[in-house]
């Protein structure tokens, strides 16, 4: 075919000037690398997350205090402070889908063990957290109802913040400062991995909600309840029967918005994969903009390209080009240059998102390269070399071929 | 009446350059038999240059026409002109007009990438024309490593590869030394009377325009004068303008 043969004439020009080709290229490579890697990052967050929301169990249920219109103000999602200890264990009693409940309530404080200190999330769960969470205690055991009950200072560490303050030293049974409050250790959770992407859910450190309410923070509401169906099946139903029960027991007049919300979890992990996509999506653009410049660069080179070849393009319209047949040549030396640059763009895409797990400053984030971002790089880099790449071509497929061949 | 390869009737050709206009011919009225051997001659600015053009389709006349080969080709479409001057007509420049950095073969195949003919077919012939204008042996040399006569070879044999009707040369010999010009002249005398081939050159040069059966004078883009070496046959209808 024609266009092959033309597609071979491109190549030997563009491999006469292998220097210059591959700089052209490199705004190419450049970008397209660029964006696979960002999209590996944002991807790699996303499946993270769903990972996690996944290894939580398929029958878990929260209740969160909902937006309530007060004389006229909403005071918007989680704006209120509604719930109440005794709504989850109402809950728990009543609601006969229902398997078990832990409210929660956190806070964030300095954590002191000897001479080390470390910051971190200090999660406040009922009893039965570690059976609704699917989460063992590896060390020692979990806080129970007495514990609860007296709101005492007892804690269970995650695993993160067990390394940090006593690295190979036993943790069961020492005392440590949370605020400056002595809490003994009765336990340590097993470790649930860095797959949140951006977040480490072993590093916290978990004591009954009683004593985040009363000693750590003096508030008598809790921010939300975790509830386990007995069954994946009977989420619905569970997620109907606390509507009920929550809205009897906050005494709402039917009409009247809950002033509480219950999400499944499937509800949950879909708005984190959500908005974890916006984040992809921004960093895909960002880095693809870089792409346009390379896309500029072919442009700029195209356009020296057919200034200096003006004579060929006079002898090759005397020999009986057409002007469709000098636009194809200039337009395919484009293409070819953006669509290798792509190529090379896309293996050292994937490598640069295999390698960062190795270094330091990325170190926890997960990277999955699709082969949609593949895809959608290649294709991004082909079109920008015709879109770079025609303007140059027509100009060159426009020369008269009289002047073309007089020019010096 | 004999069919002329070429047929110019009144033939015009004027430039606008701002806000003049200039006649670079002022009608021309000239026909050509075939496998005729034709040298332009005249002072520049004589209009030899714009008529070697639109013999040779890269220009339009303003007005008037011109007949190949018995078809009007002076309303053309600039695809339909591209596509005629692949099959019909061969280009030599002064210059030679080579491609840079291409090997010999590469630029004889040239046309031929226009002409749909298959990679292996253009091979061959390219391999033919070359060893025509005696270069076999040279075909994979680049064109810097060939001298200037050798260049002109491959710009014949690039001429040539197609089966042209006519082949123009504008000024061919004007950047060789005399004993390379007449080699080169010697290839054009063979290819006319051996595969005759109408060629048509211009020079300013009278010994190698003496090369040529007829002669052809223009001044201020008017045939002045027409001269026939010995032996012609058939007087050439001539009338200027």
């Amino acid at each position: 075919m024609k266009v092959f043969r033309i597609l071979q004439v491109s190549i030997r020009a563009l491999t006469r000037n292998k220097m210059r080709s591959f700089l052209t290229i490199l705004g190419i490579i450049i970008g397209v690398a660029a964006v696979i890697a960002m999209v590996s990052v944002g991807e790699g967050a996303k499946q993270g997350i769903q990972k996690r929301f996944e290894s939580m169990g398929t029958n878990l249920l929260f209740v969160y205090p909902g937006s309530r219109n007060f004389r006229g103000v909403a005071t918007g999602f989680g704006g209120v402070n509604t719930l109440k200890p005794e709504d989850a264990k109402a809950i728990e009693e009543y609601c006969d889908a229902v398997l078990a409940t832990s409210p929660s309530i956190s806070t964030r404080a300095q954590v002191v063990y000897a001479n080390k200190n470390w910051n971190t999330q200090i999660q406040g769960t009922g009893e039965k957290f570690p059976e609704i969470r699917n989460w063992n205690v590896i060390e020692g055991t979990y806080f129970d109802e007495t514990h609860v009950a007296s709101a005492a200072k007892v804690c269970v560490l995650g695993y993160q913040v067990r390394q940090n303050l006593f690295e190979d030293e036993e943790a069961v049974g020492k005392t440590i400062r949370i605020s400056k409050i002595p809490f003994k250790v009765i336990g340590v959770l097993e470790p649930k991995g860095e797959q949140g992407g951006f977040f480490n859910r072993d590093d916290m450190i978990a004591v009954p909600f009683t004593t985040v309410m009363k000693r750590l923070r003096g508030v008598d509401y809790i921010s939300s309840i975790d509830v386990s169906a007995v069954s994946p099946e009977k989420t619905a139903e569970a997620q109907r029967q606390i509507e009920e029960l929550l809205r009897e027991r906050h005494r709402i007049a039917p009409g009247a918005d809950d002033d509480f919300q219950v999400r499944n979890i499937s509800d949950v992990a879909q708005s984190a994969a959500e908005s974890t996509q916006i984040m992809t999506i921004l960093l895909g653009s960002i880095a693809s903009i870089s792409l346009i410049v390379g896309g500029i660069g072919i442009m700029n080179i195209m356009l020296v390209s057919v200034t200096e070849r003006i004579r060929e393009i006079g002898v090759r319209l005397a020999v009986g080009a057409r002007e469709k047949d000098i636009l194809l040549q200039f337009l395919i030396e484009a293409v070819v240059l953006s669509v290798g640059g792509g190529i090379i763009g896309i293996i050292v895409g994937v490598g640069a998102s295999r390698m960062m797990k190795y270094i330091s400053v990325f170190q926890g984030i997960t990277t999955v390269v699709t082969p949609g971002s593949i895809l959608l790089a290649f294709l991004f880099s082909a079109s920008v070399g015709i879109f770079f790449g025609y303007y140059p071509a027509r100009k060159a497929s426009r020369l008269d071929p009289i002047e073309a061949l007089r020019y010096e | 009446m004999s069919e002329k390869i070429i047929r110019l009737e009144n033939i015009t050709r004027i430039y606008q350059i701002g806000e003049v206009e200039v006649q670079a011919l002022r009608g021309i009225t000239y026909s050509l038999d075939y496998s005729e051997f034709l040298a332009i001659m005249g002072p520049s600015g004589s209009g030899k240059s714009t008529l070697m053009n639109i013999l040779g389709l890269l220009d339009r006349p303003t007005s008037g026409k011109y007949y190949l080969e018995g078809v009007d080709v002076s309303k053309l479409s600039k695809d339909e002109m591209a596509a005629i001057r692949n099959k019909k007509i061969g280009f030599v420049f002064q210059n030679f007009n080579l491609l840079p950095r291409t090997t010999a073969l590469e630029n004889v195949e040239l046309p031929m990438l226009y002409a749909n003919v298959s990679s292996k077919e253009a091979r061959e012939r390219a391999m033919e024309a070359l060893a025509i204008v005696g270069l076999k042996g040279r075909e994979h040399h680049r064109t810097n490593q060939l001298s200037g006569g050798q260049m002109q070879r491959v710009a014949i044999a690039r001429a040539l590869v197609n089966n042209p009707s006519i082949i123009l040369a504008d000024e061919p010999t004007g950047n060789l030394d005399s004993r390379t010009g007449s080699e080169i002249m010697d290839i054009f005398c063979r290819l006319n009377l051996e595969r005759k081939i109408t060629l048509i050159m211009v020079t300013h040069d009278p010994v190698i325009a003496s090369y040529a059966r007829r002669r052809l004078y223009l001044k201020d883009g008017l045939i002045i004068r027409e001269e026939v070496s010995e032996g012609a046959e058939n007087e050439a209808s001539v009338s200027g303008g």
